[in-house]
């Protein structure tokens, strides 16, 4: 049977935090058979890999590697998995961050997750339009520019401007969308976003059918 | 930039909808996931879902209610009322709700903002305040439905939450729920002043100006009403077209014809 008929498998990392249901009924209703595991072999198994995040940098961190997924997670990269980090999921994948100094972070992608500058509201926690900087980066597929997204967050990433898919303005200029090879990180929820956050998710699980 | 939040608040008691609802179209007025569907439809930012049940064992039904509104809701949900310690906040998230409100358990225990937030993350941790004017400026803490004052200062009730790890504040004036007379801008804009995070207006919204008022006097983050929109007199829309005429930045309405 071919595989590309069938749902395809999305692996959502479950290490015990809060509410990884929105970001499991997003890819399900994107088409994907999404399963909330910390099973290594079924993360293998997987055509994707999402890794959800919310709360504090330092606990989610902390709870990654106690349940081995840090490790996991790693294996999905170097294995070149499509994966998929949202909102802490995106901020841990940084080599650190100003919300724990101590903790360090999975070091995958350059750069150091710093807090929103003073003066506007913290946590930045409200709709927000997209400033796209890489329109031909898969998850922005029926994307246009200005698009509103759902943002919850104090801190963002401080990386290479060449892996910045798009930015938000709140202050400064905040890092919304990561592209590099098979890893995309989003500091919004598209989970959260409307229709248009769905078309992102969608837009993940669409590029999965035919990936392996 | 700043872009306001609307936010229609939905009353539930054992499941279903308390307040009349007039929506044309609903296949069933009381079920409050299906309006909030309406209401994400409509471009909404977020939905509140108060839980006012009076009894405890009732707890799996607001726990069912967030299994749904999970699946069918494409915005932030908060789900509010009767949460009383970590394991009823764990129940809700997991369940699928994006914050949970703490009112009058915050009060008796502060500690559990803490544990809260610490375990899920403050912007998941949002302390509802109810609050009464002195009449000379300042406000007093009320639990229990407005029946009971604890003697706190509002003021200093919102920065210590904070300091405890609020992520968010749903400020409600007792004064004018229920009048449609209009927040209290005053209460509404020190309590935005005196912390960063982020402050959703409550309490008494009758029109759409008032509305306005709450983001733009009181310099709310969110602005909340209930009963204009349940009675049908205003749409999310009219609301967002409002704000965006008074010149408040929105996430734009929804087209209709879409």
């Amino acid at each position: 049977m071919n595989r590309a008929d069938e749902a395809p498998l999305v692996a959502v990392l479950d290490y015990g935090i809060g509410n990884l249901r929105s970001a499991q009924k997003g890819l399900e209703r994107a088409g994907a058979d999404a399963r909330l595991t910390s099973d290594e072999a079924l993360v293998k198994d997987a055509l994707g890999v999402v890794l959800p995040g919310v709360g504090h940098f330092g606990t989610c961190m902390a709870n990654l590697k106690l349940s081995g997924l840090d490790e996991v997670v790693r294996g999905v990269v170097s294995r070149n998995q499509p994966f998929l980090g949202i909102c802490v999921g995106m901020q841990m994948m940084f080599e650190s961050s100003e919300e724990a100094p101590n903790v360090p972070g999975l070091g995958i992608l350059p750069g150091a997750v710093r807090k929103l500058p003073p003066g506007l509201t913290r946590p930045q926690m409200q709709w927000n339009r997209l400033d796209i900087k890489k329109p031909k980066c898969r998850l922005l597929n029926g994307i246009a520019e200005e698009t509103w997204m759902y943002f919850v967050h104090s801190y963002a990433a401080d990386t290479d401007e060449n892996l910045v898919a798009a930015t938000c303005e709140y202050g400064t200029s905040v890092t919304a969308l990561i592209e590099l090879d098979n890893i995309w990180a989003t500091q919004f929820h598209p989970e959260k976003s409307g229709l248009d956050g769905q078309k992102v998710t969608k837009n993940f699980v669409d590029l999965l059918s035919g990936s392996k | 930039m700043k872009t306001v939040r609307v936010i229609p608040c939905l009353d539930v008691d054992a499941g279903r909808v308390v307040k009349g609802v007039n929506f044309v179209g609903l296949k069933d007025a009381g079920d409050p996931v299906e309006l909030a569907g309406q209401y994400d439809q409509q471009g909404a930012d977020e939905i509140i879902f108060l839980d006012i049940t009076a009894s405890s064992d009732n707890r799996n039904t607001i726990v069912e209610l967030a299994h749904r509104a999970a699946e069918q809701v494409y915005i932030p949900f908060t789900i509010g009322g009767g949460i009383r310690s970590v394991s009823d906040a764990r129940q809700l998230l997991r369940a699928g709700a994006d914050k949970i409100s703490l009112n009058s358990a915050a009060v008796e225990s502060p500690s559990l903002i803490t544990q809260i937030s610490e375990e899920f993350g403050s912007q998941c941790t949002v302390v509802a305040i109810d609050a009464k004017t002195n009449g000379d400026g300042t406000w007093n803490v009320f639990v229990k439905g407005g029946r009971e004052d604890t003697g706190l200062d509002a003021l200093e009730w919102a920065k210590s939450v904070v300091n405890y790890g609020a992520g968010e504040i749903l400020l409600t004036s007792m004064d004018g729920d229920g009048t449609r007379s209009g927040y209290d801008i005053a209460l509404t804009k020190a309590i935005s002043q005196a912390v960063e995070v982020p402050v959703i207006a409550s309490g008494g919204v009758g029109s759409l100006q008032h509305l306005v008022e709450g983001a733009t006097e009181g310099e709310a983050s969110a602005v909340l009403a209930a009963s204009i929109f349940h009675f049908g007199d205003y749409t999310i829309r009219d609301a967002k077209l409002a704000l965006i005429k008074a010149g408040v930045s929105v996430r734009p309405p929804i087209p209709i014809d879409e």
